[in-house]
């Protein structure tokens, strides 16, 4: 050991080496430059100025941008739900360490497939002189084009220069052009003007003394609203053209996004998001109890929702109130087994199991989007149902309303015995423990919703006892009484906040940040929506007319005053800190 | 050097990139060790290394606390198992999280309390424990941190600040590959070359380093401070790529693990304590590889969704639900639980300890700091919250001692081993969570 160590002293002991070394650990090796500064108190209407991409948002626009032949393989930075909405929660959020580690090792993965020999000939308009050695001018159009896509706007000068040079540089080192251009873009994948997205503004000749935001930061909020993805070339050159800052030239954007078929993978996103299934990452039901519940059902739970409302909303273009009752669905045989609804396919054996058109006979238990295992299945135990964290999940995910968590130091003690002969049904249960008065208070409002779903187990299976005692489906929302689920179905249906619920979460959805008490652009933008009849696409129409999507963060100085003067009452500001 | 000097400092790496020969060293001093292994050849002794490992639900209050206070105290049955080690183990007991008239959040608050010493409602700003540690002594080696959940999800309580919470890698395979994968460089292998391609990847992560001065200028503070959390990212990164162009400092226990098969990733309790052993295990060789000196482990998840295959119960239903029985006065399924939790501890122990060093082992320069989300999970009560720690830190802690208190902030703790690890502070917390008293009884 220690000769060995001898003869590494005296290979590492270099002076000059040392001297090399010193630089290059002296260049990085540095404390946190982040001593987070106190959260400057943004008004309750403020638009958030920065957003960090979500990972679907991520994989979306590579895809958009390089073709669907571009594999991105890898876990990115996990995205953090806040005020319902993951979206408003990106608001929030920056880049781990290992979150940097791992967009970095994706970002080379990408750059070698966009550059390899599969691919070089439609993603490159151009050719290098010799493959082996830098040739600026094609890196330069390469690197200038894609560089736009995915900074969603043009590079400036400065920005460019670099990239190609690092491409030179890189190639003359590896002896390969493309190489070298893999390592230039890999840079631009990783780099913080990909990951996140920021308003920026400029000075606005219409209002003097006021900022609007820039054409590009226009586009990337209409596309990300409506696409989740980044802007197209077309919308990206209306942009450089100054066409979003009028009226004719938004409308003809609006009009051709609305109906481009990446709207389809726009609403999905919110619904998603929305409908937090995200969650579904950690669902675990147990197998000896549900064995129908196989390891496909998560995801096929999932498109069973997305592609009933994307037929709803999108292709029907219905109204958004009957996604609690629409007795039309699709399953395959996986969700067909677990709902006892037979499936028959006609496709050859062993072919994937598609979902097909089903529509519930008149009369049957299960209708809306609230009876799939999407839902039914999310919001349970893994080994039985749970009517409060399902009428917990329907006032917060469907009527915007927050149910507060169990207060501290609660005595369960009235529940604990699950084996008590007294209490068979969940109802039982919950009804010796709502009579806590601390419990009451919350459970009067979550359970009765609820135990409408009690006839639907842990997995969304149907049943019509528990422990052999008949289940009592009955219950209440809001004063509207119901016998079963159907009952439920309809006062969701019909109960005002449920619309109102959809449209204000679609608001923060597109701002990033929770729609303001009284705000009067929300208020007209539900006048539209019920005006008409509660369509999707005159909804979307209406967020992004209403200019509430393309409000100008408050500028810095702006914000700086704006702390000072709030910072008395920051206490009290806890939602918008 | 700052972020607003890239240019030079990229400009030193083109140098080097144009350069044809390119000779790499390390610092002197870093070279090699002595002939027992339990210090640089220089005197040095070997770096200290420090672990928050995390429980969710906590044990039974009356059962876990040890009989009698002080050194060579008395286990309570719920911690019977730890007794080989109870030479190297501190537990603290009467210590508590305070809300301060803030809401509960419920298996948050608690955990908030012990690793953040504040509570509130959402993320806090302020940095978790782990990390305020590892920018003390985790800034040479190749990771910072690693963070590691063994139940089945990426839940983490290791955060630097109320945007940037640091995830759980899940999967024992994926953090094997993290570590020992191809860009791990075996300080013990005879031969070193810089790799030209790590040079590049080097200096276009510099370049990047250029693009801030555009992004800030338009943002408040807030949201610089979040583009400043990505540069902060970056400079590790940076860092990582420059050690693997240094040939690293030998290190005697160092050795590669043996490839490991993948095993099922999820809440099922035999799952979770296999992957939570797999896990243990390549935290110890990461550690005498020098790869990281400070690491998370969460075992079974704040909120903890383990159950025992073909139960219908969770560990967090059981600790509401199931009554406490009447004759042995506990929960005895939640208790069982708990007991899963003690055991999963032992076991992150005897990995440690089974990586020689000398004449001791990697756990006797290691702290091993155990905490939980509250006092009493049925409850969420946040009075009497257990901590335990194992290893001495190299000597930096004394051991073998019950410290019991009578309702302080349970921060106490964790500004004890802040201090006992070379972090320059006497105070640690907000509100009646603040304290700047050391445990003084543990400091060697």
């Amino acid at each position: 050991m220690h000769e060995k160590g001898l003869f590494m002293w005296s290979k590492c002991a270099k002076p000059g080496a040392l001297a090399l070394v010193g630089m290059l650990s002296g260049a990085v090796v540095e404390g946190p430059l982040v001593a987070v500064a106190a959260e400057a108190a943004m008004p309750a209407n403020a638009t958030p100025a920065l957003k960090r991409l979500t990972a679907d948002q991520f994989r979306n626009a590579i895809e958009d941008i390089f073709g669907p032949t571009i594999r991105i393989g890898g876990r990115l930075d996990s995205d953090v739900r806040k005020d319902g909405l993951l979206a408003v929660g990106s608001s929030t959020i920056s880049v781990t360490a290992t979150g940097l580690e791992r967009y970095d090792t994706i970002s080379h993965a990408i750059a070698t497939q966009v550059v390899d020999e599969k691919n070089r000939e439609t993603l490159f308009g151009c050719k290098p002189v010799n493959v082996t050695a830098p040739d600026e001018h094609c890196a330069r159009e390469f690197l200038s084009q894609v560089g736009r896509l995915l900074y969603r706007r043009s590079l400036t000068k400065e920005e460019l220069d670099t990239r190609v040079q690092l491409a030179g540089e890189a190639a003359q080192t590896l002896s390969n052009f493309y190489s070298g251009v893999a390592m230039s873009l890999a840079g631009m994948l990783s780099s913080p003007n990909m990951l996140f997205r920021q308003l920026e503004t400029e000075p606005d000749p219409a209002k003097s003394g006021k900022y609007r935001l820039t054409g590009y930061s226009k586009a990337s909020q209409l596309s990300f609203f409506l696409w989740n993805s980044a802007p197209d070339p077309a919308l990206l050159s209306a942009a450089g053209k100054g066409e979003l800052h009028t009226d004719k030239g938004l409308k003809q954007q609006l009009g051709r996004m609305l109906n481009s078929p990446r709207l389809e993978q726009g609403v999905r996103a919110f619904f998603v998001d929305m409908l937090q299934f995200d969650a579904f990452d950690t669902l675990s039901k147990d197998a000896t109890l549900y064995p129908k519940f196989t390891a496909k059902v998560p995801a096929a739970a999932q498109e069973q929702t997305l592609r009933t409302i994307v037929d709803l909303l999108l292709t029907q273009e219905g109204d958004y109130r009957d996604l609690f009752t629409t007795p039309v669905t699709y399953l395959n045989r996986s969700l067909g087994a677990l709902y006892g609804v037979p499936i028959v396919s006609d496709l050859p054996n062993g072919a994937p199991d598609v979902l097909q058109r089903h529509v519930y006979a008149d009369g049957d238990a299960r209708a809306g989007i609230l009876m799939h295992a999407s839902f039914l299945a999310l919001h349970s135990h893994p080994g039985r149902s749970s009517p409060t964290l399902r009428g917990k999940a329907v006032r917060e995910v469907f009527l915007c309303q927050k149910v507060p968590d169990p207060p501290g130091n609660v005595d369960f003690t009235v529940v604990q015995d699950v084996s008590n002969p007294l209490y068979n049904t969940a109802r039982e249960r919950l009804g010796a423990h709502a009579t806590e008065p601390m419990c009451k208070g919350c459970h009067k409002i979550v359970d009765p919703i609820g135990l409408a779903m009690e006839n639907f187990d842990a997995a969304a299976g149907y049943r019509t006892s528990e422990k052999n005692q008949r289940i009592d489906a009955s219950g209440e929302l809001d004063g509207v009484k119901y016998r079963d689920a159907v009952g439920l179905n309809k006062a969701v249906h019909d109960n005002p906040a449920a619309t109102a619920c959809a449209a204000n979460r679609l608001i923060s959805y597109a701002t990033g940040a929770p729609v303001p008490r009284n705000s009067e652009a929300a208020k007209s933008i539900l006048e539209a929506f019920s005006k008409n009849a509660f369509q999707w696409r005159p909804l979307l129409s209406a967020i992004v007319t209403s200019q509430l999507l393309f409000q100008a963060p408050v500028q810095p100085q702006a914000q700086q005053a704006q702390a000072a003067d709030t910072s008395t009452r920051k206490d009290i500001s806890g939602e918008s800190k | 050097m700052s972020i607003a000097n890239g240019g030079t400092r990229r400009q030193v790496l083109r140098g080097m990139l144009n350069g044809a020969a390119i000779a790499i060293g390390t610092p002197m001093l870093d070279c090699f060790l002595n002939s027992n292994g339990t210090a640089f050849a220089s005197g040095e002794p070997l770096p200290v290394c420090f672990t928050s490992w995390f429980y969710g639900l906590s044990m039974s209050p009356g059962r876990w606390e040890p009989k009698t206070v002080g050194a060579n105290y008395e286990f309570g049955p719920e911690l019977a198992q730890l007794e080989a080690y109870k030479s190297k183990i501190n537990v603290y007991s009467g210590m508590k999280a305070f809300l301060d008239g803030t809401p509960p959040t419920p298996h948050a608050s608690g955990s908030q309390g012990v690793l953040q010493a504040t509570v509130t409602v959402g993320p806090s700003p302020d940095p978790s424990l782990d990390q305020i540690i590892a920018d003390t002594i985790g800034t040479r080696s190749r990771f910072r941190s690693l963070e590691v959940c063994s139940a089945g999800t990426t839940e983490s309580l290791s955060r630097r600040s109320a945007s940037v919470s640091n995830p759980s890698e899940n999967s024992p395979l994926a953090l094997y590959a993290r570590i020992f994968g191809a860009e791990f460089q075996d300080p013990n292998a005879a031969d070193f070359k810089p790799d030209a391609r790590v040079m590049v990847k080097k200096s276009v992560l510099s370049a990047v380093s250029e693009e801030r001065a555009r992004l800030v200028r338009q943002l408040g503070a807030a949201d610089k401070a979040r583009v400043d959390e990505y540069f902060t990212s970056l400079r590790q990164l940076e860092h990582r790529l420059a050690l693997q162009l240094e040939k690293p400092a030998p290190l005697a226990a160092c050795s590669v693990p043996g490839k490991i098969q993948e095993a099922t990733v999820g809440p099922v309790i035999e799952d979770v304590k296999v992957n939570h052993k797999l896990f243990a295990d390549l935290l110890a060789h990461a550690f005498a590889c020098g790869q990281t000196q400070v690491a998370n482990v969460n075992f079974n998840g704040a909120l903890s969704p383990v159950r025992q295959a073909g139960s219908v119960m969770t560990f967090h239903v059981y600790t509401h639900e199931d009554p406490v029985d009447h004759e042995l006065g506990y929960q005895v399924n939640a208790a069982w639980f708990s007991k899963q939790s003690i055991d999963a501890y032992l076991e992150f122990l005897k990995s440690l300890d089974g990586i020689r060093e000398g004449d001791g082992t990697l756990l006797d320069r290691s702290i091993v700091f155990a905490s939980t989300d509250g006092g009493f999970a049925k409850t969420h009560s946040l009075e009497n919250i257990p901590i335990l720690t194992a290893g001495s830190g190299g000597g930096r802690l004394k051991t073998g001692i019950h410290y019991a208190a009578k309702g302080d902030p349970v921060s106490r703790v964790g500004l004890t081993m802040q201090q006992v690890l070379g972090v320059p502070t006497d105070n640690w917390g907000t509100k009646s969570n603040n304290t700047s008293r050391t445990i003084t009884e543990v400091v060697a």
